[in-house]
């Protein structure tokens, strides 16, 4: 932690904390908050730390808990630790700039002789520099079907986690970028072709580890996505969720701006070479 | 009914009419898309590995098994009969369904029978069995070859490898976990 704390102040950014308690998440199909009293524990920090933005703050990032209800595998805790970046400058392709760096200075610090029980294979990787495969081209090379008929037809997640997932390079952190905008709720759409998405996922070894994107900022358009998040969640039979009316009142003021959030346990995972996320916690849901 | 919340290790389902054991099981979620629930299922009859993926939302119907004492009565062909002494009704199972536990089977032996529905898909057998030797060399006295076990046949017809002291008719017992040789009964 002290690691990934000195590359980002050594980046310039300053560390935040943001109400973990709110009134409203951004409603998301398929992420349920938990709720406290008649408000909700985060799901992610992205509220808070975009009108952070929006009231003139520069590049800032945040390590804090996050929670998401009914997410329990091997590799998901419902309370996990969330580190999530912005930078006020640039679009998505700084962030993953950004990430490379960030694995580069971890695979590469004094801390890594000092600590015992690292994965040497791990540390190998996040030193190589990162592939970049688009969406689309990791469709036409592991998967049967194109992307575009995978969103049609339902099945894009399936494909994605049996069969793309499983057959990327795990020598070298790998970017999968261009989703779908079906596939992007607060993302900012390519100018040169709104099907697609200006968002990214960062994989190691893998595992799925950051999720980033080229920020939404116009308010009127960030709304209809939310209505329309709401009216699925309503369709699927899930409850629709309040709006974050003070967020969208905000967002007409932000800059363009890119964020990510990357899942902090994931990466101890890797880093100790973890078959399980129960591994790297003191204390599970089911231990409490 | 069970939801795919209910799913976990151990958990049996019916699927496409057979009985299925999930024997790996986890949850995953990609970035921003729905909840997969990963399933390794093992068929109970025939033992096929199976691979499915379900999303939020699908139901299971629970497989209604039932374990019950039986007796083994005799073999006719492949077809093995056995009987439920508490209400006399009999069962069949193939040959191919019962595997190795055939080794072991004598008349009168008494097995808890799996059924699955009506069907008899697989017994277990007490960890110990006593069968009698009915085929195995003489013990060549001052055999210094070194060989320090020799095949001898049962009575259910399985062979098996047996210290060179075994004599034709004597009982043995057998552990049907390993099909090894155990001890010999004495009397």
């Amino acid at each position: 932690m002290r690691a990934v704390r000195s590359f980002f102040d050594s980046c310039g950014f300053l560390e935040v904390e943001t109400p973990l308690r709110i009134p409203a998440n951004a409603p998301e199909e398929h992420i349920d908050p938990y709720m406290s009293e008649a408000w909700f524990l985060q799901t992610s920090p992205e509220m808070c730390m975009k009108r952070l933005l929006s009231r003139g703050y520069g590049n800032i990032y945040q390590i804090c808990h996050c929670w998401r209800s009914s997410e329990r595998g091997s590799k998901h805790l419902p309370e996990f630790t969330m580190l999530e970046w912005y930078r006020t400058t640039g679009d998505y392709r700084d962030l993953m700039a950004d990430c490379e760096g960030l694995l580069k200075w971890l695979a590469c610090g004094d801390w890594v002789e000092t600590g015992k029980g690292f994965s040497n294979n791990i540390l190998a990787a996040f030193g190589n520099t990162a592939e970049q495969i688009t969406v689309e081209e990791a469709f036409g090379r592991y998967a049967s079907m194109g992307m575009q008929a995978a969103v049609r037809e339902g099945v894009f997640d399936e494909i994605m986690v049996t069969l793309i997932e499983p057959s990327l390079p795990r020598n070298r952190p790998v970017i999968l970028k261009d989703y779908p905008a079906e596939m992007a709720a607060l993302a900012r759409l390519k100018e040169d072709n709104p099907a697609i998405a200006e968002r990214f996922e960062l994989y190691v070894n893998g595992l799925e580890l950051a999720n980033g994107f080229s920020e939404l900022i116009d308010p009127s358009e960030q709304l209809e996505r939310f209505i329309e998040a709401n009216y699925r969640r309503n369709q699927a039979g899930s409850s629709p969720l309040p709006l974050p009316e003070p967020f969208l009142v905000d967002l007409a003021s932000m800059q363009p701006a890119a964020g990510i959030a990357l899942g902090v346990d994931r990466l101890v995972m890797l880093l100790c070479g973890a078959e399980r996320i129960d591994d790297v916690v003191s204390f599970t849901p089911e231990e409490l | 009914m069970y939801s795919v919340a209910d799913l976990k290790k151990g958990l049996k389902i019916t699927l496409d009419g057979d009985p299925y054991l999930v024997i790996a099981f986890d949850f995953t979620k990609p970035g921003k898309g729905q909840a997969l629930y990963r399933t390794k299922m093992r068929n109970m009859i025939n033992g096929t590995i199976l691979d499915r993926t379900y999303r939020s939302g699908e139901t299971f119907e629970p497989a209604s098994l039932d374990e019950r004492q039986m007796e083994y009565l005799y073999k006719e062909g492949s077809h093995y009969h056995f009987m439920d002494q508490q209400t006399y009704e009999q069962v069949i199972m193939e040959e191919e369904t019962l595997g190795d536990s055939k080794n072991y089977l004598l008349e009168n032996l008494k097995v808890d029978v799996l059924l699955f529905g009506e069907k008899a898909i697989g017994v277990t057998l007490p960890n110990f069995v006593n069968l009698r030797v009915i085929q195995t060399d003489p013990w060549a006295k001052g055999d210094t070859s070194g060989n320090d076990s020799k095949p001898a046949t049962v009575e259910t017809g399985y062979v098996l490898r047996v210290p060179p002291f075994i004599e034709e008719g004597e009982l043995i017992t057998i552990d049907t976990r390993t099909g090894d040789y155990s001890t010999r009964v004495k009397g």
